[in-house]
């Protein structure tokens, strides 16, 4: 098992050295430099089409870069093999747009999953990770047997992240968790990521267009504008800063003033 | 000039370039997509061998592609040894050779129809399901989360499903032979009056275990393409529940098609 709980310290966890993508002739990303320390939230913040996706998708080693580094953990995952980014996956959890939830299987066996294939752990001890998850995220015991095409959004969210993070990961990824979540489910799911911070002292990172649950949320905000970044910093100066696209950007949310 | 006057219509390029053009497309479609499949297949052996073996998950598809046809693959199997002993015991009739319909429609079900029939109807009972389930997975990301959890896609979901294929079709075409035969006894026997004994030793007399091993080999090489043309075209499928069905539909027609493209090479091979 990992030892994800232990205290956060400065050290950064997620180190992205100078990365370039291009899809055919579109350029998506043209230089991400971005550290994430560990135990902290950041939230990458963007309008749609600004490679926020795609950078995630990076993070995690769904897609090679053309050129630059993405260090986890200390360690470059760019150069290494398909075995080993199993490996390097297992320190993450992601939590998807739409939950992503096998929906072959109950809410019980897609929480179960990954201790399944990670751990030889007994069915008690199973049902008992999967539980306390599942308490965690406010999930009663009669959805445990649901599946998950008959559970509402913002309860499937909740499914999602208490899959992943059952394995006791040092980073989740969450993509664009509020969109399409109705205000008061999106403060229940931006508690919901600050609950898994707090108790598990897990490193966060958010993609996300929603500029309340971002502020609410983060330690740190990195604003991404054309594929680079052109804002890094604590929520406060983000909202103080003069880039014409972060302006433009919060304006649609604070006003003009 | 006046702007009233009409300007030359624009001529689009001629109807020859376009038909040529639509040749050229379709067959580099054709070739991507066989290079893909290939691709797939080495992908799919090499996953194949390596831990975990995920048996579970291969009985749940033997039993989903074999069990779950066998209803189905009998059916056919029967009403096509019906007809074709129907058909045939008319047509000897006219010069008195009813002996041979019985062999007649052994040779013709094990070494052709048995393989054929069974895979086609695989294809539209499994290989549609497969198409479709893996296609739904892909734009829900759910094989995207697989992935960030550590499980490989292949391994996981399209190495059971694809060798399912291999190993059921070849099953299901011995339990069409056996129904195709059934049925052909009954019509010939009891419908056309040709006596049992007649029908068994003309049969045993002209019938090879080769035959019977020509549409084995047949059906294995079938369920193999069909399996792995359906999980290729579910799992690179794109587009929401458009590109689904689009895929399911190329998923099809490829795969039927490669039936007969395969019957025929095979079937020269063989002989």
């Amino acid at each position: 098992m990992s030892d994800s709980n232990s205290t956060a310290s400065a050290k950064p966890m997620i180190d992205i050295v100078d990365l370039h993508k291009t899809f055919g002739e579109h350029r998506v990303l043209t230089g991400i430099n971005l550290t994430v320390p560990a135990g902290s939230t950041c939230v990458i913040l963007g309008g749609s089409g600004s490679g926020k996706t795609v950078l995630m998708k990076h993070m995690i080693g769904l897609l090679k870069p053309d050129s630059g580094q993405v260090i986890i953990d200390g360690e470059d995952i760019v150069p290494v093999g398909v075995e080993e980014l199993q490996r390097v996956r297992r320190k993450f959890g992601m939590v998807f747009q739409a939950a992503a939830l096998f929906d072959s299987m109950t809410v019980y066996e897609n929480v179960a999953f990954p201790l399944r294939e990670h751990t030889r752990l007994p069915e008690e001890q199973i049902r008992e990770k999967v539980r306390a998850k599942l308490d965690l995220m406010g999930l009663k015991r009669e959805a445990e047997q649901k599946f998950p095409a008959d559970l509402s959004g913002g309860m499937r969210k909740r499914v999602g992240l208490a899959r992943a993070i059952v394995l006791d990961p040092k980073v989740v990824l969450y993509d664009e968790p509020t969109t399409g979540l109705d205000p008061i489910t999106t403060d229940y799911v931006d508690e919901m990521i600050l609950a898994a911070q707090r108790e598990l002292g897990v490193t966060s990172v958010v993609i996300s267009h929603d500029i309340a649950s971002a502020f609410n949320v983060a330690d740190q905000i990195a604003f991404l504008s054309k594929g680079v970044i052109v804002e890094h910093g604590p929520p406060e100066q983000l909202r103080a800063s003069e880039h014409p696209a972060v302006k433009v950007f919060l304006q649609t949310w604070f006003g003009k003033n | 000039m006046s702007i009233d006057t009409p300007s030359k219509p624009q001529r689009g390029p001629s109807i020859l370039v376009q038909s040529v053009e639509g040749v050229g497309q379709g067959l580099i479609g054709f070739v991507s997509n066989i290079g893909g499949v290939m691709s797939l297949l080495v992908d799919v052996v090499r996953w194949s061998l390596r831990r975990p073996l995920r048996l579970q998950n291969l009985f749940a598809q033997l039993d989903f592609v074999g069990v779950g046809s066998i209803f189905i693959v009998a059916l056919t199997g029967l009403f096509t040894g019906m007809v074709f002993a129907f058909q045939s015991s008319t047509a000897f009739e006219l010069f008195d050779a009813e002996s041979l319909v019985g062999p007649t429609v052994a040779l013709t079900l094990t070494r052709e129809l048995a393989p054929v029939f069974s895979a086609l109807m695989i294809t539209m009972r499994a290989g549609s399901a497969m198409c479709t389930e893996l296609g739904t997975m892909r734009v829900t990301e759910q094989v995207d989360a697989l992935e960030t959890m550590a499980v490989n896609p292949v391994q996981y979901l399209l190495v059971p499903r694809i060798q399912a294929g291999l190993f059921m079709t070849p099953a299901l075409t011995m339990l069409f032979n056996t129904a195709g035969m059934g049925g052909a006894y009954v019509v010939s026997v009891v419908v056309k009056g040709i006596s049992a004994g007649t029908f068994i030793s003309r049969t045993r007399q002209w019938m090879d275990p080769m035959d019977v091993w020509e549409g084995i080999i047949k059906g294995a090489i079938f369920g193999l393409s069909v399996a792995l043309i359906c999980c290729y075209k579910g799992y690179n499928a794109s587009g929401g529940a458009k590109g689904v069905g689009q895929a399911t539909t190329e998923a099809m027609v490829s795969s039927a098609l490669s039936i007969f493209i395969l019957d025929f090479i095979v079937g020269v091979l063989m002989h």
